[in-house]
């Protein structure tokens, strides 16, 4: 809402200005978002006459004026302006006249002629950049007055920035009620008479839908002069407030917007037939709108309608056939009110809004229409002359305002801070709040023009506002105290980033919605890939589906990097993903679990002298993997995922639980998103990682531990793990440790097979083993892996 | 019979005269092995009388002696010759950088979520979270946004489509963290349902959030840290207190001045808004608006079966992206969401 402070000032003045004003305001929840002066700082520019004009005897395009500033000396000014002709009035700047950016005017010789004072342009002044000619005046202007006071130039422009509840805000009224209301400073509003009737022109409204359209008043005005000039005080200030002077009769009904808050739309009376229906829009309804838009009409649209047809959106727009033109000289004037619920949301569906939508969906002050409609009424007469018909009016029950009880120590409680029944009554009553006492109690009835006083709570914001958020006190935390539970059954998601960072990652966050192409090249859910969970309006198709997987995003950002000539890039994201699942919860028909997912790419080691450098394989990112998973261990199988190469990628589990997957980047995409070499990457469930147990102490054996090397031969196809995991349940007793410490392959050893050597660690708690039963305990495990894996010892 | 004193001399001459540990085992051969000199004189004492054995044996002794003697020193040297040689061969260039690795560290946003975590958790407040899939009910009606509802138009709203492609209408991506106090709220009543009298909510919820808006100063995805606070004694005092501590602790600045002004939230009643402003440096001066808030709407308890009339208490809500740009001096939010490098390894 933007308006002229001096609009304002005309009805209400209170002592505070310039930034002590804006702050009141501010602090009231009237948020002045832009103040703008009218005009730069000037002075001693006074209206003045042209009487005379000659040419300059030495310069082709500059004229010599006679000149009257008023003072009754007329003096002579040189002047280049096109327009500068006898009769003109236009502003002087006056010997000793400073103008915008400190420029000070003086008695000079232009060209040999002497000049005592400059005529300005707009652009001269400041106030607009029009320097075409100079400013011309109206014919009334007075000679010698000061033109700041003349233009009203001390004026500001005020934007507030609006909050929905406020609505009776977006009128110069409903804004002096407010600073009356908190300065104590009594607001002065023109008595609106009513308008002589003087002809019979009417027309019959119907109120179809009542509870959408309770109250609507209108009537003709017959005879007028569509052609009249607007006055330049009503231009004025509808510039002020960002509305361009369009005619007369548009600039009257904008003038009463903003003056009373109430929307009105003129008809052109001839083009309407029988009487004007408030009613629901019927399917298959189409309207031109003003703006040029047709719309298909969906019934739970508000129509104004006449006998045959569609007339307007109510309280939205206006259709384009029936709207005033210059050439109107009979026109039907509305002012209605039109429930919030019934406007709310329908101008945006259709992608418009309008200032009348604006104000009806947050609330108009029901209690004025008829007023407005007055207001409106004197102005037309005044300006373009004519008869007014007699007001029709139909009615039916309006919103209600219901009493509300307010209990002091109930604001009290909520405020942290008491405030005195006689304060409690002074700011209500300020507010224009009807309230008498019941007890320590008020009861309060909101008047009209409040949308948003339902509750207690409301009166209870009321007066934290009036009275001032700073004045309530701000107080120290006071809770009774309780520690947090420590659980050690869990580890922070903080320290599972900072595992992370230590070993070299760096954090991304990334959108959660991805490019289409990475679901069906990553997600490892055959579901998901086929079918996506797409947005109904993306911002832009590169962000159209949601993810799956953090993978995608993690190799853009290695592509982007790489971009930037970085080497050896190690990332990590946290975050959530989405899945179609009928049973998810606990938003119905979706599973969106958390996950971790990793990548390197590169060098494995920085770029160095001390290391060879060496590219990333699996066994790095496995490394990390088992790194961060530890003391808990997971097991790896082969599996063929869609991301990954098919050789190179494997399945985590945790226990029974499929965890995740872990494997180098399939090359096909590493070829498609343009990387040199394929990342390592794993992607996880991240409640695994958040997974910890509790430690427990087991003995320490004292005695000496005996150590054994196994090495034997196997098929070369053979999956490690399964040999791990065959060891470690068929461990003897005095087992404790089964370390793979070499594989080989090549010279010596057949084709086809390879070698594993396990170092084999045992011990006892209570005695010292003999080396019998510790030879004993490696046939074993060898016998073992003989039957199950045919393996052979390498000699 | 050579005179063992010369012959001790000799050798601790060339004992001194070699640097080779090999040769010097050599030279000793020469005195003191099988044919050495000394074994020599040793061996050709039976010729003597007993008295002159006694006199030629001890000066014999004494010669082996100082010849063992003047051996053990120079292989002493020699060792530490070798030594020296040696530890100067193995001397580094104690400047060349270490065999080195990379430490990564956590997003910057992160940073700040963490510390605000820290924080609230120091005055008892939990973290809870939510799904960013979320329904309609949670995110706009439960907070007093019913359908059509103004400010719904101050959210815009990522919706989804179903399986067939439809705008699938009560399902969005969450437009601020606020659903999830509604769902922790719901979670809190059904398990202390069986108490007197409920415990007290103390949570923040931190989290990605939605909204159809993208510009220098507008991320389509950004974050959101709601905070809560339900109790049967806790007021607007209270939510002042904590949130300028908050401020203050947060910026680690104990002259940011905070102000709070009325704005409108349909879900709190009286709401706020918190404007910061530093007392020094760039934004010297300034009102920053920092976070929206105020005491919990009466409709939002009752919504998730909690008596407003018994228990009362507030919320806020603030852009961990944009303190995280006040804090470190950020000017462009989207640097948060390119993933690059050379931005994110200045917070490490």
């Amino acid at each position: 809402m933007k308006f002229s402070e001096s609009w304002l000032r005309s009805f209400v003045d209170p002592a505070p200005k310039g930034d002590e004003f804006t702050h009141l305001l501010t602090m009231a929840g009237l948020e002045v978002e832009e103040e703008e002066a009218v005009a730069p700082a000037f002075d001693g520019v006074v209206a003045a006459e042209v009487l005379e004009v000659e040419k300059h005897p030495d310069a082709d395009r500059l004229n010599v004026c006679r000149v009257d500033v008023g003072d009754g000396v007329p003096r002579r000014i040189v002047c280049g302006a096109p327009n500068a002709a006898a009769g003109l009035k236009a502003p002087c700047a006056l010997p000793g006249a400073r103008l915008p950016n400190d420029f000070r005017i003086g008695v000079a010789k232009v060209r040999g002629v002497e000049s005592s004072g400059m005529l300005c342009s707009a652009k001269e002044l400041g106030i607009s950049e029009d320097a075409s000619g100079l400013l011309a005046l109206p014919a009334d202007a007075p000679v010698g007055e000061d033109i700041r006071r003349y233009l009203d130039l001390d004026d500001r422009l005020l934007t507030l920035k609006l909050t929905p509840n406020r609505a009776d805000c977006l009128s110069l009224v409903g804004i002096a009620r407010e600073v009356s209301a908190l300065t104590g400073t009594p607001a002065v509003f023109p008595s609106i008479a009513a308008v002589p009737v003087a002809t019979d022109l009417r027309r019959e409204i119907v109120l179809d839908a009542p509870q959408a359209c309770p109250l609507y008043c209108g009537r003709v005005f017959a005879d007028l002069d569509a052609r009249a000039p607007t006055p330049d005080w009503m231009k004025r200030r509808l510039e002020r407030s960002g509305i361009r002077s369009i005619s007369a009769l548009v600039d009257i009904t904008n003038y009463v917007m903003l003056e009373q808050g109430q929307p009105l739309h003129a008809f052109d009376n001839g083009k309407l037939a029988g009487a004007i229906h408030a009613r629901m829009a019927r399917a298959g309804e189409k309207i031109l709108l003003l703006n040029g838009q047709t719309l298909d009409l969906s019934n739970d649209v508000l129509l104004i309608a006449d006998d045959r047809r569609p007339l307007a959106m109510a309280g939205i727009m206006g259709g384009e056939d029936t709207g005033i033109t210059l050439g109107t000289t009979e026109m039907f004037l509305e002012s209605a009110f039109f429930a919030p619920r019934a406007v709310a949301g329908r101008a945006r569906r259709y992608g418009f809004g309008s200032d009348a939508s604006f104000r009806f969906e947050r609330g108009v002050d029901f209690g004025a229409s008829r007023q407005a409609l007055e207001r409106a009424g004197g102005l037309i007469l005044d300006i373009c002359g004519g008869q007014a018909g007699p007001l029709c009016e139909a009615r039916a029950p309006l919103p209600s305002r219901l009493p509300i009880r307010l209990r002091p120590r109930r604001a009290a409680k909520a405020l942290g801070m008491a405030m005195s029944g006689e304060r409690i009554g002074e700011i209500l009553a300020r507010l224009g709040l009807t309230l008498s006492q019941d007890g320590d109690d008020f009861i309060v009835t909101p008047p009209s023009w409040r949308f948003d006083i339902e509750i207690e709570e409301d009166l209870i914001e009321e007066l934290a506002r009036v009275h001032g958020y700073d004045r309530i006190p701000a107080q120290p935390p006071r809770a009774t105290l309780s520690m947090l539970p420590q659980t050690e059954n869990a580890r922070p998601l903080w320290r599972v980033r900072q595992i992370l960072a230590d070993r070299g990652f760096q954090e991304v966050i990334n959108f959660a919605f991805v490019e289409e192409a990475w679901e069906a090249d990553f997600a490892g859910d055959p579901a998901t890939r086929a079918s996506p969970i797409r947005l109904a309006n993306p911002i832009a198709s590169q962000m159209s589906v949601m993810r799956s997987t953090l993978i995608g995003g993690l190799i853009a950002n290695v592509a982007t990097n790489l971009k930037r000539r970085q080497n050896s890039i190690r990332l990590f994201e946290t975050g959530r993903c989405f899945f179609r699942d009928p049973a998810g919860l606990p938003v119905k028909g979706f599973r969106q679990p958390w996950k971790l997912a990793a990548l390197a790419h590169g060098g494995a080691l920085p770029e160095q002298w001390g290391a060879p450098a060496r590219a990333v394989d699996f066994y790095d990112i496995k490394g990390e993997l088992e790194l961060l998973l530890s003391p808990a261990a997971a097991r790896f199988e082969k599996t063929a995922h869609p991301a990954l190469h098919p050789g190179r990628g494997a399945r985590v589990l945790i226990g029974e639980r499929e965890a995740g997957f872990i494997g180098e980047l399939h090359p096909r995409w590493a070829q498609k998103y343009e990387l040199p070499t394929a990342p390592a990457l794993f992607e996880l469930d991240l409640d695994v990682l958040l997974e910890a147990r509790l430690p427990s102490h087991a003995e320490v054996s004292k005695l000496p531990a005996a150590y054994r090397d196994l090495a034997i031969v196997v098929d070369q196809k053979l999956a490690v793990q399964a040999i791990l995991d065959g060891l470690s349940r068929n461990r003897p007793g005095i087992v404790q440790e089964i370390r793979l410490f070499d594989v080989y392959t090549g010279k010596g050893i057949d084709q086809g097979k390879k070698s594993l050597a396990f170092r084999i660690v045992m011990q006892d708690t209570q005695r010292t083993l003999q080396d019998t039963e510790v030879d004993a305990a490696v046939q074993e495990l060898f016998k073992y892996l003989r039957q199950v894996f045919a393996a052979r010892l390498r000699i | 019979m050579q005179n063992p004193e010369h012959i001790a001399q000799d050798a601790a001459a060339a004992f001194a005269a070699t640097n080779d540990p090999d040769a010097l085992e050599q030279i000793k051969a020469r005195y003191l092995g099988k044919s050495g000199q000394i074994t020599e004189l040793l061996k050709g004492m039976n010729r003597f009388s007993p008295e002159e054995k006694k006199l030629a044996g001890a000066a014999i002794n004494r010669a082996k002696a100082v010849i063992e003697a003047a051996l053990a020193a120079r292989r002493e040297a020699l060792r530490q010759q070798a030594l020296e040689a040696r530890l100067a061969e193995e001397s580094l260039d104690v400047t060349l950088p270490g065999r080195g690795e990379i430490r990564g560290g956590p997003h910057p946003v992160t940073r700040t979520l963490e510390r605000i975590e820290a924080l609230f958790r120091s005055i008892g407040f939990e973290v809870a979270d939510g799904p960013e899939i979320e329904a309609d009910f949670q995110n706009f009606t439960a907070l007093n946004m019913p359908e059509d509802h103004p400010a719904r138009s101050m959210h815009d709203t990522f919706f989804l489509l179903d399986e067939n492609g439809k705008p699938a209408r009560d399902i969005l991506l969450r437009t601020h963290t606020s659903p999830i106090q509604v769902r922790y709220m719901q979670a809190h009543v059904a398990r202390y349902v069986h108490l007197d009298a409920m415990p007290e909510i103390r949570i923040i919820a931190p989290g990605r959030v939605y909204r159809v808006d993208s510009d220098a100063t507008h991320s389509p995805m950004f974050h959101q840290v709601e905070g809560l606070w339900i109790g049967e004694d806790v007021s607007f005092a209270d939510l002042k207190g904590v949130l300028a501590d908050f401020l203050r602790r947060f910026f680690e600045n104990e002259d940011l001045e905070v102000r709070f002004r009325p704005s409108f939230f349909p879900f709190t009643e009286p709401s706020a808004e918190i404007d910061a402003a530093f007392m020094s440096g760039a934004l010297k001066g300034r009102w920053l608006e920092i976070a929206g808030c105020g005491m919990v709407h009466p409709n939002v308890l009752r919504h998730v079966g909690i008596d407003p009339e018994r228990y009362l208490g507030f919320a806020f809500g603030m852009g961990p992206d944009r303190l995280t740009m006040l804090r470190y001096g950020i000017n462009d939010l989207r640097l948060f969401f390119d993933g690059d490098l050379r931005f994110l390894r200045q917070f490490v």
